[in-house]
């Protein structure tokens, strides 16, 4: 098991953080964010780095982890797809779009690409609802989504590798 | 219709840039402010009638009040960002075209209540809006507007932006401070008496970037001027959302009290070409369907969403046409709340996956109409037994589809 540490920029930005707060109990989150950030997942390595740092049992820094859906528990492919399927992305043709990835990507949600570029997953309510159907493609949102726009973002994914 | 308050400089260019906003009267009224007694400013709001626009809606100066006076303890202020209510996106405008305005709103509230230290939450997939807020901070920093004074005014604030980690739980207030305080967020047993939320075990009061953003207009123009519009018991205006097969979906400023057939007609510009109107549900996905017939007759206040069966919640409307299939509605609904659920209560963790292994028997094409009871009595277990208050809301939206739509059920069965 190697271990994790910050880069250097990350360790600053930890340090700025850890200053806002009352308790360094708050900097679980950001400290979190900052190691997805870095390693594109949050590893058991990294959940003993950030447990040592916070004076906390690693399995406490694991059990906050595995809550928050956004933390990837295992590393994902280059490009993450997140797909709405709630209400208003459905009604409006979400499971389209989940097949045209299916028929064009070969994947499901939950599953990474063969050539590891591409992860999809199937998101609870964006907050895009009035832009239907919507996905986050890399964090970035785009909305009003159709099979061809969705082959131009794929086609750009692929072009920046 | 429409009256912009909280959205009057959403349409200009550039308006979440410091200069920009300025420019449109963004931070006039901090001058004012410092000429009034803090408790004249929670006077003013209380006596404004806001109500929290998260969802709850209940009065905003009343929550302010409950804050202990002379507490030797800090006290915060944390602003509900965590905007995950299924079709609401209206915070998020408030995030993009007038941070400033959010800004400004924290230093009033903060003043009221003598407040130096503001968290504001804002929901992990946000990330594109959380990083124009934490700009519009950092610019208001530099300015002076912030800081160790509030624009030369002894009163030091300073203003942290705090990412959620993707849980819609995380709106619940007393979660959100759970996960503020670096935890899983479970929401917290609730106090027999009304009081204050506690951060780290200090004075703390949560409220919804809507309401926040509301209050630099009554502390500049008075309560009369926001009683002015919208109804005696529900005054002023809210930020409505439109979503599914209407013409313009989107957010839209109205004063309480207009009709909702209007706002869909007029604003949301009708039905899609070829749908017809058969749902509505009013204020997010946790508040009881209505069918076509409600919409003609609904009216958008708190009162009267009560009279029809419903409640208003955030506002973001979702509009079903005849193509869907209620039942897969249901089950879209319920799928939603199976993973949100924190888990934390039995009836909640235990009935959102029976009531969806239900849902899916039945579009699989094993259901019968016993089904049907079996899920209407798990929503009479899981409505007034838990912590929160997910479930009770799980149980409104299921048992007002299952009891509305019944017949799209049977329809279901009679497939086999």
């Amino acid at each position: 098991m190697s271990k994790f540490v910050y880069t250097q920029e990350k360790e600053q930005e930890f340090q700025r953080l850890i200053k806002k707060y009352p308790n360094s109990d708050s900097m679980m989150l950001p400290a979190l964010w900052l190691v997805q950030e870095q390693l594109g997942w949050v590893s058991p390595e990294a959940m003993i780095f950030i447990a040592e740092k916070l004076g906390k049992p690693p399995i406490e820094v694991h059990s906050v982890t595995s809550f928050y859906t956004m933390f990837n528990l295992k590393p994902i492919g280059t490009h993450h797809i997140e797909l709405c399927k709630t209400l208003s992305c459905m009604l409006m043709g979400s499971r389209d779009l989940k097949q045209h990835i299916k028929d064009t990507i070969g994947i499901e949600p939950g599953q990474t690409s063969e050539d590891g570029l591409f992860h999809l997953s199937e998101v609870e309510c964006m907050g895009a609802c009035g832009g239907a159907p919507a996905a986050a493609i890399n964090g970035s949102y785009h909305e009003k989504l159709t099979c061809s726009s969705l082959d131009e973002l794929v086609k750009e994914c692929k072009s920046c590798k | 219709m429409q009256v912009k308050i909280v959205s009057k400089n959403f349409n200009i260019p550039n308006s979440h840039t410091l200069e920009v906003a300025r420019k449109n009267g963004r931070y006039s009224t901090i001058n004012k402010l410092f000429t009034m007694n803090p408790d004249d400013v929670t006077e003013e709001v209380a006596k404004s009638g806001l109500r929290g626009k998260g969802g709850g809606g209940a009065p905003c100066g009343p929550k302010w009040k409950m804050m202990p006076k002379d507490d030797p303890r800090p006290s915060y202020l944390i602003v509900n960002g965590d905007e995950s209510e299924p079709g609401t996106f209206k915070d998020r405008q408030i995030f993009e075209y007038d941070p400033h305005l959010l800004i400004e709103g924290i230093i009033c509230s903060s003043y009221a209540m003598n407040i130096h230290d503001v968290y504001i939450y804002i929901r992990g997939e946000y990330k594109f809006w959380s990083d124009r807020v934490d700009a519009a901070i950092e610019e208001a920093y530099a300015a002076g507007i912030i800081g160790e004074k509030v624009m030369g005014h002894d009163f030091p604030l300073n203003v942290t932006v705090h990412r959620g980690g993707g849980a819609y739980i995380c709106g619940e207030k007393s979660a959100l401070i759970e996960s503020l305080e670096g935890k899983r967020g479970h929401p917290r047993l609730k106090p027999h008496k009304k009081e204050c939320e506690w951060f780290f075990g200090n004075p703390a009061t949560v409220n919804n970037v809507e309401t926040i953003a509301s209050v630099p207009f009554i502390v500049e123009n008075g309560f009369e001027a926001y009683r002015a519009h919208g109804t005696k018991s529900s005054p002023g205006t809210m930020l409505f959302a439109m979503s599914g097969p209407v013409k313009n979906p989107g957010v839209y400023e109205l004063p309480f009290g207009e009709k909702m057939i209007d706002f869909l007609e007029i604003l949301g510009g009708g039905m899609q070409e070829g749908k017809k109107l058969k749902a509505l549900i009013p204020g997010g996905s946790s508040c009881p369907i209505l069918t076509a017939e409600e919409v003609q007759t609904a009216v958008l206040d708190y009162e009267s969403m009560w009279d029809v069966g419903s409640t208003l919640g955030t506002g973001g409307m979702i509009v079903i046409d005849d193509s869907a299939n209620m039942v897969e509605v249901a089950k879209n609904l319920i799928e939603f709340y199976h993973h949100e659920s924190c888990g934390q209560c039995t009836p909640c963790r235990e009935g959102t996956s029976w009531i969806d292994k239900i849902l899916k028997n039945i579009l699989d094409g094993s259901g019968n109409e016993s089904d049907l009871d079996t899920i209407l009595d798990v929503c009479h277990t899981m409505n007034g037994k838990t912590v929160c208050v997910f479930a009770p809301a799980v149980s409104d939206i299921i048992t007002s589809i299952v009891k509305k739509f019944k017949h799209e059920f049977i329809e279901e069965f009679n497939k086999n």
